[in-house]
């Protein structure tokens, strides 16, 4: 083969090589692309207080509230909401407790992460202040209280009359020796 | 290329297995590449038979729950990256120098290379079933967070998928370098053979597309492993993004399935209608339209993941408008054949079963782009009957068509017609009763990948098994005919089909010397 073409072969190559790894790149930078573009459009702002924008409770309506939690992984703890259900007005500001027990040996730093069903529901619930925001850090053998406040927007359809608010707490693995519990922005790696 | 005279003592091969181990011959390593894809065919087909087996009836009957997701898993991964993939890359290395006037391809030991590494990945796959905890049950799109959550399994399937990735990378980038910088004197972009123009557009859609999925499983190992968590939704992870990076993959490695099978069907319609492709520039446009379209939908993907409306319209009409170019193709295939002189002997047998089951898959395709329709049907096994027709009854029947078209200029034998004809048959038929009536099955909303179902679906479940192993066993047939004609098939006439007319037909003997076109032919 003449050598100009072996040339423009390695030539094509290394162009090639460049694309392939830009590309290793961008599948990198999809990362905080998506978390930016989820920010801006907030779609996925789990871990920020809602803001209420009409406070009018509507008497004329209730809504049953369901509350469920679960935990994940394999250490003994527990999370239990104090009331299984509530009903409420909407426009009506709701305090909530769930409890958090750890039963094993070692501390942990958990993050619970809700979601609702019906699953457009969550447009309407409007969380003021939530244990889902930041991390909790646990010591073993403790007991912890952990507060929800929440304002279920009167805007809700009328076809809804039931919500289910579940929380699923998740353990951050290493997380239990770090002595501060970190925010949520800064867990990543 | 006067210098290829000084290297006339290359032309005496060494023998035995250390001629494929140090192979850096086109045709060889092509010869190697459909082989191993066939033998991957074998492997994922009798995991899919193990599916069948479980799905012939409601109740859990033949193998364990995790091990039908094993199962799952492994078999699309197999046919998927071990079985069509290196087929038509196995096309691309025979034919690809042959048709565009080149000695061989550009790197021809960077090729030695992307095959050999093919069967440590496969390997690796397959071992994955004997580590504790088995192989990963996580499905072909390796969904997070369920793949943290595997045993070592999953840290060989990411392995294997690296290597598989890397293979296909190495191989693409000597097939672009080939097309772009080795054709003949003569041989324009717009003069190449239409498979060599989809080969040109899936390689780059290659080299785009498999690094992503690279990266996508290497968070996945760096997750279960190194303390990330780019998945993990309680380390202020997500496993919505790694959806959403695969399937920026996965769209594309569709079309890279697909847009070589069209190069083959676009060789062999004309072949045999006896009269050049219609609208051979609109083929290129169309597949180039279809190439960079699918960068943009992949969201089609993952619909019920909670998008905003918006997301969903647009993922929706940018879905749709694939339709068009691919619209351009059918026709363009259906036009070529009109008023040609037809005949039907295999590989246009196998082109027409293409057209006329891959359209049926484009247009089921087409209802699932409805988000509306999707959500209704999305994980159910409408999909399945979906991706079927077009990998199954697309590129397969096309990689069929190929190998029938091309074998006697490969071998210089022909094959058993009567038989070739008899496994097209049984192929389509079985597959017809394999796929068409899960198409029902979703409709009625049976879920994909679970061991059991209720029982109303089970007269169309039965059917289907029934396809499944009537369909793997043709197969069989087909190694038949295979052995049949290279070991005492008839003497290949000097050019079996008269309506073909690329370089390697009309400007090569039959069988093709083991080096062609040392002296680069003159194209008019």
């Amino acid at each position: 083969m003449s050598n100009s073409i072996n040339k423009r072969n390695r030539e094509t190559f290394r162009k090639l090589t460049v694309i392939t790894l830009v590309m290793f790149g961008f599948g990198y930078a999809l990362v905080p692309l998506y978390e930016k573009i989820c920010e801006v459009t907030g779609i996925n702002d789990l871990a920020k207080p809602d803001e209420v924008v009409n406070a009018q409770v509507d008497t004329s309506r209730s809504i049953v509230l369901e509350f469920d939690a679960n935990v994940r992984g394999e250490i003994a703890w527990e999370l239990v909401p104090r009331e299984r259900k509530r009903k409420v007005h909407p426009g009506e500001l709701v305090h909530v407790v769930f409890d958090l027990k750890n039963s094993s040996e070692v501390p942990v730093l958990a993050q619970a992460i809700p979601s609702y069903g019906p699953q457009r529901a969550g447009l309407y619930v409007k969380k003021l202040d939530c244990f889902c925001f930041t991390q909790q850090e646990i010591a073993a053998g403790e007991n912890l209280e952990l507060p929800v406040v929440l304002v279920v927007e009167p805007s809700i359809p009328r076809d809804v009359h039931t919500v289910t608010l579940s929380y699923t707490m998740f353990e951050i693995e290493g997380g239990g020796e770090r002595t501060a519990a970190k925010e949520l922005e800064g867990g990543k790696g | 290329m006067e210098a290829v005279h000084e290297h006339d003592h290359s032309h005496d091969h060494p023998s035995g297995i250390m001629r494929w181990v140090k192979t850096t011959n086109h045709k060889d390593i092509g010869t190697m590449y459909l082989w191993f894809s066939f033998a991957m065919f074998m492997v994922g087909g009798v995991m899919a038979l193990i599916l069948r087996a479980e799905l012939f009836q409601p109740g859990l009957q033949v193998v364990e729950p995790e091990f039908f997701n094993q199962m799952t898993t492994l078999h699309g991964l197999i046919m998927v990256f071990g079985a069509i993939m290196p087929a038509f890359v196995g096309f691309a290395n025979w034919q690809i120098p042959m048709m565009i006037g080149a000695p061989d391809m550009a790197f021809p030991r960077l090729n030695n290379w992307s095959f050999w590494l093919l069967p440590p990945a496969a390997t690796l796959l397959v071992l994955s079933m004997f580590v504790p905890g088995g192989a990963a049950g996580v499905g072909w799109t390796m969904y997070a967070p369920l793949t943290v959550q595997q045993g070592m399994g999953m840290d060989l399937l990411i392995f294997a998928v690296h290597i598989l990735g890397m293979s296909s990378i190495l191989g693409s980038i000597n097939i672009i370098t080939t097309i772009l910088n080795m054709r003949a004197p003569g041989m324009t972009m717009m003069k190449m053979p239409l498979f060599v123009w989809t080969w040109l557009i899936t390689a780059y859609l290659l080299v785009a597309a498999m690094p992503v999925l690279a990266g996508a499983v290497t968070m996945t190992l760096t997750d279960r492993h190194f303390g990330t968590n780019f998945f993990n939704a309680a380390g202020g992870g997500d496993p919505v993004l790694f959806q959403h990076i695969f399937w920026f993959f996965g769209h594309p490695e569709v079309y890279i399935i697909a847009i070589p099978a069209f190069g083959v069907v676009s060789q062999v319609i004309p072949a045999f209608s006896r009269k050049p492709l219609f609208g051979y520039a609109s083929m290129v446009y169309a597949t180039a339209s279809i190439a960079i379209l699918s960068f943009l939908v992949w969201a089609h993907h993952m619909y019920t993941v909670g998008m905003p409306v918006e997301a969903q319209l647009y993922y929706m009409f940018a879905t749709m408008l694939i339709a068009v170019p691919t619209g351009v193709k059918v026709f363009n295939w259906v036009a070529t054949m009109w008023r040609g002189s037809l005949t039907f002997e295999t590989p246009m047998l196998f082109a027409l079963g293409f057209l006329f089951l891959f359209t049926i898959g484009g247009f089921t395709g087409l209802v699932l782009s409805l988000t509306p329709v999707d959500v209704q049907l999305h994980d159910t096994y409408y999909v399945v009957a979906h991706f079927h027709y077009v990998m199954v009854a697309g590129a397969l029947f096309s990689a069929f068509a190929g190998v029938y078209f091309w074998l006697p200029k490969w071998i210089g034998k022909m094959y058993d017609e009567t038989l070739g004809k008899w496994h097209f048959w049984l192929s389509i038929i079985f597959f017809n009763v394999t796929f068409f009536v899960q198409h029902f099955l979703g409709l009625a909303g049976m879920p994909r990948r679970i061991p059991d179902y209720s029982l109303q679906f089970t007269d169309f479940n039965m059917i289907s098994s029934i396809g499944a192993f009537g369909f793997g066993l043709s197969q069989l047939l087909f190694l038949y005919i295979l052995i049949k004609a290279i070991r005492s098939g008839e003497k290949a006439p000097e050019k079996p089909w008269e309506g073909a007319d690329t370089l390697e037909w009309t400007h090569l003997p039959t069988p093709a010397p083991y080096h062609s076109f040392e002296t680069p032919p003159t194209v008019k």
